[in-house]
């Protein structure tokens, strides 16, 4: 059966998705994406779509869902690479993709996993803070 | 697959149709020279489509055709089955309503993206679902 590959760097996981997507494609992805990141203790995952020119309802949704899991098996997911485009697109379809970590690119992304979670997750400080002190 | 612009007809029977689809619709967006935006806007709403046509529709057809209403150029494509058809239009199309494996904003969300959505459908005979995008000059 078709497969993307799914490459172990250090403590992550990198897919890079190189063909269009059929379902049955990005649903096979989901679940060998769930076994790897049991097998290898894998702590991040890093999904590029830099070669995906469409994200439609049925592959945001498969990308929320890998993130949702992998989350669930304290483990985060970065999506990079997505086309100015394919957000665009994604934003008037509907699909904002709530609760997915995204970066502009693989450097980027690799560097928001190695840095510790908690810096992601606190607030930054307020814009009119900001303005006050300059 | 010749990149002429005369009518293209795809058989929506199988999910790697799906992908057949899409690739029919960028062929020629790229031949009439869509912006970049706009090829990605029309393809997915063809995704959106071609994937309610199989689910929903049991399978069918998509036919695209280059229209002109100058000195405007754009695509027409519509998709037919003969599926159970769409008793409550109004419902289908709200975002968040489905019967079936997708997020629920697959109609309503692709009569966003394109210019002109239209749907008709008969219960018990089928489901006609035509949009045209135009070229933005």
């Amino acid at each position: 059966m078709e497969r993307i590959p799914i490459l172990k760097i250090g403590h992550n996981l990198l897919v890079s998705i190189q063909v269009d997507m059929h379902d049955q494609l990005a649903l096979n992805l989901q679940d060998d994406l769930a076994n790897a990141i049991a097998r290898h203790h894998a702590r991040g995952v890093i999904i590029d779509i830099t070669a995906l020119d469409i994200v439609d309802s049925f592959i945001g949704r498969t990308l929320a869902a890998i993130a949702k899991v992998a989350r669930i098996m304290d483990c985060r997911t970065v999506i990079v690479g997505m086309r100015p485009a394919v957000a665009i697109t994604l934003v008037e379809l509907g699909m904002t993709l709530p609760g997915i970590q995204t970066a502009l690119d693989l450097e980027k992304g690799m560097q928001l996993l190695a840095a510790p979670a908690e810096r992601h997750r606190a607030p930054r400080p307020a814009a009119d803070e900001r303005l006050h002190r300059r | 697959m010749n990149g002429s612009t005369v009518a293209d007809r795809i058989a929506i029977a199988t999910e790697p149709d799906i992908v057949a689809a899409r690739s029919a619709a960028r062929r020629h967006a790229e031949i009439l020279r869509f912006s970049v935006v706009d090829t990605t806007r029309l393809i997915t709403a063809v995704s959106e489509i071609a994937r309610n046509t199989l689910i929903h529709g049991g399978g069918g057809s998509m036919t695209i055709v280059p229209v002109s209403r100058p000195p405007h150029a754009g695509l027409k494509i519509v998709f037919r089955d003969e599926g159970p058809g769409i008793a409550d239009i109004a419902q289908a199309m709200r975002d968040g309503f489905s019967t079936a494996r997708s997020l629920g904003m697959g109609l309503g969300g692709a009569q966003r993206l394109v210019s002109e959505f239209e749907i008709t459908s008969t219960p018990g005979r089928g489901t006609t679902v035509t949009l045209i995008h135009w070229k933005r000059t």
